[in-house]
């Protein structure tokens, strides 16, 4: 047991002093991509926010030539400038504009006289996802315009307008403002599980692949100590790391996320200390599993640059499930649960959408993570008998 | 003392040493020499139980390094080919680390790495990290921690690699000193000259096999000339035509 003891005090103050190691662990993985996804989410909602009010700025070519349509669409804050331009050039002026263009043909007043139907013609870059909102709201005001005209058109002829209108359908939108943020914060569960594995990874591959390419596995097999001891000494100082990325990671989170406008949507009050206490518990039994696993892939490479490819690759492993998750809407139940890593997110998510998740399945979340800690553990204990380890 | 009997060991379908049986005494200094190649480390490696044999048996001071490698372990200081240190860690931090490996309390472990460093010459470099340092320095601090737990045998696997005059000079006063103090030391080395200046015992190793243990003069007189040197190409020679068909 002492030689666990002193193999991690070891670990711990290599890591401490090797700068790099210690930029990436503590700084690039707890701080920068909190920050990097505070940023974007915060964008995120105020993109949401001017999409869907506020006026619309819509350039209008030939408005002579439909005074009235327009003057119904500035009762609905569309604020009209008008231009000149054929439809070439309006194709081409559209590509790189903010806003959508209205082209009005020469015959729209005739054939809406005439009761047939008037051509209009809207150009607009819709790869751009603000002018999509912005198409949307203008298409409808159209249809709505349209849809008066049809019905004035039936009242004239002696006809109920109502035949228009075979099926009325209502939306209800039951999502709570905490489910609609826990959408946008669908990215967090990934980064919070991402750093934390990552700030293992340099002992984990030290344990192996290091220790073997600077020369001092072979001494270090030479000392009186049980060979499962010395990794279980290296695997505990990843799990130390990891622990501390985590809890940098959730506090960072917990801190930064109320300042970005976070309380629009309804959620500031649902991340403080209990909830980012919950998180941590929640995702600390993984952590074995993953020390552990990072250690075992380590071990089959041949050098530290290889290793660092695989292990990154492995660092994707646990995403999966999350990905899988978000296209499928998965929910939880309790065979889900027992997907390590896939259980973390749920634990998360129910979490920040004010739902915790029952203390069954929680349990077998931790059960299961724990319980495969175990297996991959002892696994890498046996890693050191293996003469391969050489190299 | 270290004794090996008839170890053999194969990599796939290379054989690697086949059927070496050697004995080195304590207070004495042997040396394994052979061209590279010839099985010296794959011998050493067995002998400190990082590889295990496919046959044959091993013993440090009677410990069998197959029944109780731990034990064994205890009773052997190994400088392992290439000598690498930890480059975090001060020379110093090196030498205790292992210290502690051995199971010594701080206070012995801080006493030994301390009479190490002033008797291998390293006070200069002993608080530095031993990120810089010259392969000289990275030896002496591997050779130091080897020695921390005050070893009855000591096994180095081509010590004198890639030092300079001055640091060969120091190595080989030490090496003097511990067989002096009645330790066993058993080293591999490619150069002649080398195991002619230090040795007091000579195991010729070829192809994986001993093709010739003895002292030096010995060696000399049984291949009827006056040079180490001599004697080993004839030795190794001989040994190749008795093999062939």
């Amino acid at each position: 047991m002492r030689a666990i003891w002193r193999v991690f005090g070891k670990e711990v103050r290599e890591t401490l002093r090797d700068r790099r190691s210690l930029f990436t662990t503590l700084i690039v993985g707890p701080l920068l991509i909190p920050a990097l996804i505070g940023t974007v989410i915060s964008l995120a909602i105020r993109h949401s926010g001017t999409e869907n009010t506020g006026p619309i700025m819509l350039s209008v070519a030939h408005a002579d030539r439909a005074p009235r349509l327009l003057g119904f669409l500035r009762q609905y804050q569309v604020e009209i400038t008008t231009v000149n331009t054929d439809r070439e050039r309006a194709r081409r002026l559209v590509a790189h504009a903010q806003g959508p263009l209205l082209y009005i043909p020469r015959d729209f007043g005739a054939r809406l006289m005439a009761g047939e139907p008037a051509p209009l013609r809207l150009y607009a870059n819709e790869s751009n996802r603000s002018v999509q909102g912005k198409v949307a709201r203008l298409s409808s005001l159209i249809a709505l315009y349209s849809g008066t005209i049809a019905r004035l058109r039936l009242v004239v002829r002696g006809l109920d307008p109502q035949l228009l209108t075979p099926i009325a359908m209502h939306l209800i939108d039951t999502s709570t403002p905490q489910s609609r943020a826990a959408l946008t914060l669908g990215i967090l569960s990934y980064a919070i599980l991402f750093t934390m594995l990552m700030s293992g990874l340099y002992i984990a591959i030290d344990t192996t692949a290091g220790e073997r390419e600077r020369g001092t596995l072979e001494p270090l097999l030479t000392v009186p100590v049980a060979r499962e001891q010395l990794v279980y000494g290296k695997l505990l100082a990843a799990c130390a790391m990891m622990l501390v990325a985590l809890v940098l990671t959730v506090t960072v989170f917990a801190i930064t996320l109320p300042h970005v406008g976070l309380a629009r949507l309804g959620m500031s009050a649902n991340f403080g200390p209990a909830v980012a206490a919950g998180i941590v518990l929640g995702c600390m039994p993984l952590i074995p599993a993953g020390a552990a696993l990072m250690i075992l892939v380590a071990s089959y490479t041949r050098s530290y640059r290889e290793a660092q490819t695989y292990v990154g690759l492995v660092l994707l492993v646990p995403t999966l499930p999350l990905i899988f998750a978000n296209i499928l809407g998965l929910a939880p139940r309790p065979a889900l649960m027992a997907v390590p890593s896939l259980s973390q997110h749920f634990i998360i998510m129910g979490l920040l959408r004010g739902q915790p998740l029952p203390g069954g399945e929680v349990a077998i979340s931790v059960g299961v993570s724990l319980a495969l800690g175990a297996v991959l553990v002892q696994l890498a204990g046996r890693l050191y008998r293996r003469e391969r380890l050489l190299g | 003392m270290i004794e090996a009997r008839e170890l053999s060991k194969r990599f796939g379908a290379l054989s690697a040493i086949d059927g070496v049986s050697l004995r080195a005494a304590d207070g004495r200094i042997t040396g394994l020499l052979g061209p590279n190649g010839a099985g010296k480390s794959t011998t050493l490696r067995i002998l400190y139980t990082v590889l295990t044999p496919d046959g044959g048996e091993a013993w440090i001071d009677g410990v069998s390094v197959l029944a109780e490698p731990l034990e064994a372990r205890r009773r052997m200081g190994v400088l392992a080919h290439g000598a690498g240190v930890y480059p975090n860690l001060t020379a110093r931090e090196n030498i205790e680390y292992f210290g502690a490996l051995h199971g010594l309390e701080r206070d012995v472990r801080r006493a030994r790495a301390a009479e190490l460093i002033t008797r291998l010459e390293m006070t200069a470099f002993a608080d530095r990290p031993a990120k810089g340092f010259s392969q000289g320095e990275r030896v002496k601090t591997a050779l130091a921690r080897a020695l921390v737990h005050q070893p009855r045998n000591v096994l180095l696997d081509e010590p004198t690699n890639g030092l300079d005059v001055m640091a060969v000079r120091t190595l080989r006063r030490l090496l003097g000193q511990l067989r002096d103090a009645g330790h066993c030391i058993l080293f591999s080395s490619h150069v002649m000259q080398e195991v002619a200046a230090l040795c007091d015992e000579v195991i010729i190793i070829a192809g994986g096999r001993v093709v010739a243990q003895g002292e030096p003069e010995a060696l000399k007189a049984r291949a009827a000339t006056a040079s180490l040197e001599e004697a080993f190409v004839r030795l190794i020679d001989s040994s190749d035509r008795g093999s062939a068909p």
